[in-house]
């Protein structure tokens, strides 16, 4: 009733950008994961040291806690860890790569997964009878289970746990685009597109996968703060990244003995911000599910 | 029945097979066991005699036959690194995991059904609410105290920082709550935002933060172990000393952040969809008590939602316990296991993963169980 | 709100008068586009053990009058002015306690569709037994299942005491149909609001429920209003008619009077549109146009742009008036005053 015919100068994007803007709490997310994602890449700038260059480091200064002066004549805000290396520093720094690893993974399970369930919904019968079938064996085993195995078969290293990720990951988007590829497979246009014998591809890429999109982008989001959650999960039980590139699990687990002691910066401020970034990240991906997909509306 | 069950007992069998071999491969590709088990220093003759001993040296089909056919005697080989049979390993264990991840979902049951049940109705319809504020104020009257703790206790110049946000961490729900007294619904959308930030949150950090406040601190509760066990029918539980139950409570808790979070928007979705439904109203036409309507006819509508996911979840909260149990060294099977990874001892990987795959089988079968005694409309065996 | 009405009437005694009377009801729903106007100024009146067919198109505002006086209307909708009088109490205001009291005990309600109002979780005892507790606690529990025994079988359900413990899946429509009957009648109310309870059902099972509820009410001297899409069901059944229009009553009188030479022109448009045998081979007329947004009704008379009598007049809102003795319309040009000036 309340009048779905657009306005003129209204283009389905703006009517977008209205709904969303219609709650504060995900525009705050929005705002937040964005001023995340910006500290991240630009955090060799920002920092006020490199945390993994040796020569910078003091440990004279390990373990101060946060607000002490640093002898190079910046303060260590956020305090030290017990090799005498800015705590600030090192968030940036491991949120480059728990945000890599994060929305690299989400979007290459994405792509693989995407294909995958578009295949299947489209193709029907054989094909989607064995894509399904692995997707339902993928996603009655543990996700954390799954990728703990395959990374204790690979070993550690980002590539390894962006693989395990993809790994685990891909069936929720396989399972979620076939869903909504089956649908729109019923329509008038889909068939009409088929009628005209147009090439599967086409029908594919051009009709069915755009239809598709808003289902995807809503499963993109809420998987990429899953695989943000599940990587440091991983690095914190010592099975993801390696020390070298640490993320903000493997600085928290760095700082999880210390913790006990009283030094709990170490480990706090990192999780804190594993936490801002798992919390930006679903604040956005939920208001979109609200806004894009009304039927999905809880 | 009878052919219902014993469908699912052929097909239970088929899924462990497939398991069987699937984890066989798996497991296998894990690194090289002999490395860690032979000493450096031992010669190239007694490298052979331990590797004949392990049965590395056959091909990898027999080697799979041979674990299948002990398998299917009970025999899933022995530890690398305790030297005992890999199952009886972990048997032993279990019964801390399964009573770790019950108090879990107890308490995302105990918590999460009244916080959902409350962010579902209309807000006109709630004496209740009178209840969840006085629930709130529980929550929030520790978390203030808390962060008074930190505040004066925590050293340097960020304790001010870290008590504030970490009282607010904890205050954001309750005091969405402590809005129950305001009309409109924002009570519900503070538990709602409350429950985006439960799914958020990671498990092991908030261990660790629930250990330095409640351990370390505030000195109230153990940080590790099971604590005191009691002895019934000759497996050990902790939930029945009071000592047990102190050290259970933090790693329950932890556990249970995910499937409050989980419950809750569950619950109020459920509810949401069964207050707009005839039946609802037709009782409402009837001249029940709002009570009546909630506590009997809606609950008992959404109770098979809350049953199948309650259920499906135990088996993911059994696997997530790997990382509260490693925060808690919690003597469970995911602490077992996490080191048995370190250790690459491969027969208790295999048995840890079999026995996995096997508790989800159970569980979905008390799921189906379960769904037939709440709906009424389901037959098992009748239609699929 | 009840006392802010500037039409209250005389108090009337519980034992005199009739057993509903309802004055000037509006029931808006406030949306963001605006108030809709689903129920705007709607009186009629029923007296003890009669009948009263409330017809109109969906959407004209019929079935929110009936959840109207049973309190029962959801927000956004409220009731924002008028009074209803149900045995000389205005129950517009009531408090819910009272108001819960009433519902299902002394005013009691049948759904449209069967399929839906009984909870497919619980059992037919269970769903009926706390109907009887619900207003006589009193009762043990065997003596409300006696009860329900009893009001089944006066339905018309077979071996109702082994019914008594099935579930809503294991009856057919009209079987969940006459479930909900004697659910409605367990507590002998003053008044039942059926809400079109035979369109989902067949034919047959339809002319079968009718008459059966026909008989009970008339047994108890029980008050029914029946809300009804169709004029053929109440041809029969109804005592009387109230026709509405866009959230209001454009018509009320004596069902033959009515049926036979309507005033309202929607009214006259009504039952042309109607298959009738006496008039078959002729084509059946229709009223032209659709109903109007409740959002955005047209000044004056809503069914202005429709109607084929519409003149500047209509463009001023007409009041419900006594046209003849008995027989109200909402009209300037009522059918049957030919000289046009009756406003």
């Amino acid at each position: 009733m309340s009048g779905a015919a657009l306005a003129p100068d209204e283009t389905p994007l703006r009517r977008f950008l209205a709904d969303y803007a219609a709650s504060p709490l995900a525009l705050l997310g929005l705002l937040l994961l964005l001023l995340i994602a910006a500290a991240a890449i630009l955090a060799p700038w920002i920092a006020p040291q490199d945390p993994y260059d040796l020569a910078q480091l003091d440990i004279l200064d390990g373990k101060l806690p946060p607000g002490s002066p640093a002898g190079a004549g910046f303060t260590y805000w956020l305090g030290t860890d017990d090799q005498g290396r800015d705590m600030l520093s090192g968030i940036l720094y491991g949120l480059r790569t728990s945000l890599g690893v994060g929305a690299g993974s989400a979007v290459l399970a994405g792509i693989v997964g995407g294909a995958l369930g578009l295949l299947a919904g489209y193709a029907g019968g054989r094909t989607d009878g064995a894509i399904m079938r692995v997707v339902d064996l993928q996603l009655s085993f543990p996700a954390i289970l799954a990728a703990l195995m395959i990374l204790a078969w690979l070993g550690k290293g980002v590539a390894n746990v962006v693989l395990a990720l993809v790994l685990v990951e891909w069936a929720y988007y396989a399972r979620t685009v076939r869903g909504s590829a089956l649908a729109e497979r019923q329509r008038d246009y889909v068939e009409a597109a088929r009628g005209l014998a147009l090439p599967a591809w086409r029908v594919l890429f051009r009709h069915l996968a755009p239809n598709c999109a808003p289902t995807f982008i809503i499963v993109l989001t809420m998987q990429m703060a899953r695989a943000v959650a599940l990587e440091a999960t991983l690095s914190f039980l010592g099975l993801g990244v390696p020390i070298t590139e640490p993320s903000l699990g493997l600085l928290i687990a760095n700082g999880s003995e210390y913790m006990l002691a009283g030094q709990y910066w170490i480990s706090f401020y990192p999780g804190l911000a594993l936490l801002l970034t798992i919390v930006a990240v679903n604040l956005v991906g939920d208001h979109l599910r609200d806004v894009l997909n009304p039927k999905l509306q809880a | 029945m009878t052919a219902f069950l014993l469908r699912r007992l052929l097909q239970a069998a088929f899924v462990m097979l497939a398991m069987s071999v699937l984890v066989f491969l798996g497991v296998f590709a894990i690194g090289d066991p002999v490395e860690i088990l032979v000493s450096p220093q031992a010669d190239q003759a007694e490298r052979a005699r331990i590797i004949a001993d392990l049965g590395l040296d056959r091909p990898l089909w027999e080697q799979y036959l041979h674990f299948l056919g002990n398998a299917l005697r009970g025999d899933l080989g022995r530890s690398f690194a305790y030297n005992e049979p890999a199952l009886r390993l972990i048997l032993h264990r279990l019964p801390a995991t399964l009573e770790l991840a019950a108090s879990a979902m107890l308490i995302a049951l105990v918590i999460g059904l009244p916080l959902g049940l409350f962010a579902g109705l209309p807000p006109r319809t709630l004496p209740l609410r009178v209840i969840v504020l006085v629930a709130g104020l529980c929550f929030s009257l520790p978390a203030l105290w808390l962060a008074r703790v930190l505040l004066d206790q925590l050293p340097g110049g960020a304790g001010p920082a870290a008590a504030a946000a970490l009282a607010l961490l904890a205050l954001g729900l309750p005091a969405g709550l402590a809005a129950g007294v305001l009309p409109r619904d924002l009570p519900a959308r503070a538990i709602m935002a409350g429950s985006i930030l439960g799914f958020s949150l990671p498990t092991f950090w908030v261990g660790l933060l629930l250990i330095m406040v409640f351990a370390v601190q505030l000195g109230w509760l153990p940080s590790t172990g099971r604590g005191a066990t009691v002895a019934v029918l000759g497996v050990e539980w902790s939930f029945l000393t009071a000592d047990g139950i102190a050290h259970l409570i933090l790693p329950a808790l932890n556990l249970a952040l995910f499937n409050i979070s989980l419950m809750v928007r569950l619950v109020r979705a459920g509810v949401r969809e069964t207050m707009l439904t005839e039946f609802v109203k037709f009782a409402r036409a009837k001249g029940l008590s709002p009570r009546r309507i909630v506590l009997v006819h809606v609950l008992k509508a959404i109770m098979i939602p809350v049953v199948t996911v309650l259920g499906l979840e135990f088996g993911q909260t059994v696997a997530f316990s790997v990382v509260t149990e490693s925060v808690f060294a919690w003597p469970g099977v995911g602490k077992l296991i996490v080191d048995s990874i370190y250790q690459l001892d491969r027969p208790v990987i295999v048995a840890y993963l079999m026995l996995i795959v096997l508790l989800f089988i159970l569980i979905n079968l008390a799921v189906d169980l379960a769904y037939s005694l709440l709906d009424p409309r389901v037959r098992l065996g009748g239609r699929a | 709100m009840s006392g802010a009405s500037p039409l209250a009437p005389p108090a009337v005694s519980p034992s005199a008068g009739p057993t509903l009377e309802v004055r000037h009801l509006s029931t808006h729903f406030l949306t963001r586009a605006g108030a809709l106007k689903a129920v705007d100024d709607v009186s009629f009146s029923i007296g003890r053990g009669e009948v009263l067919g409330l017809v109109g198109e969906s959407g004209s505002g019929k079935t929110v009058t009936g959840f109207s006086l049973l309190g029962l209307v959801d927000p956004p909708g409220r009731v924002v002015g008028g009074e209803i009088r149900f045995r000389g109490e205005n129950l517009v205001g009531l408090p819910e306690e009272r108001m819960r009291h009433l519902r299902g005990n002394r005013i009691a309600m049948i759904f449209q569709d069967p399929m839906m109002t009984l909870n497919p979780v619980l059992r037919i005892d269970t769903q009926m037994i706390e109907t009887v507790l619900a207003h006589a606690p009193r009762l043990s529990r065997a003596e409300a299942r006696a009860r329900c025994r009893d009001a089944l079988g006066q339905v018309g359900i077979p071996s109702p005491e082994e019914r008594l413990s099935a579930y809503p899946h294991e009856f057919s429509g009209g079987m969940r149909q006459r479930v909900a009957i004697a659910i409605a009648l367990l507590h002998r109310p003053d008044l039942i609001i059926a809400d079109e309870p035979t369109t989902a059902l067949d034919v047959t099972i339809q002319a079968q429920i009718l008459a059966e509820v026909q008989s009970l009410c008339a047994g108890y001297g029980t008050s029914l209003l029946w809300i009804t899409h169709d004029l053929s069901v109440v041809a029969g059944l109804a005592d009387s008619l109230a026709v509405m229009y866009a959230g209001r009553v454009v018509e009320t009188g004596p069902v033959d009077a009515v049926l036979d030479a309507p005033l309202h022109p929607y009214t006259a448009g009504l039952i042309g549109s109607v298959p009738s045998r006496n008039r078959r081979g002729a084509p059946l007329r229709q009223i032209p146009g659709l109903t109007p947004s409740l959002l955005n009704l047209p000044r004056g008379c809503a069914f202005r742009a429709r109607c084929p009598r519409a003149d500047a007049v209509c463009t001023a809102p007409p009041a419900l008036d006594e046209k003849r003795p008995g027989r109200f319309a909402r009209c300037f040009h009522p059918h049957g005053e030919e000289d046009g000036d009756a406003g």
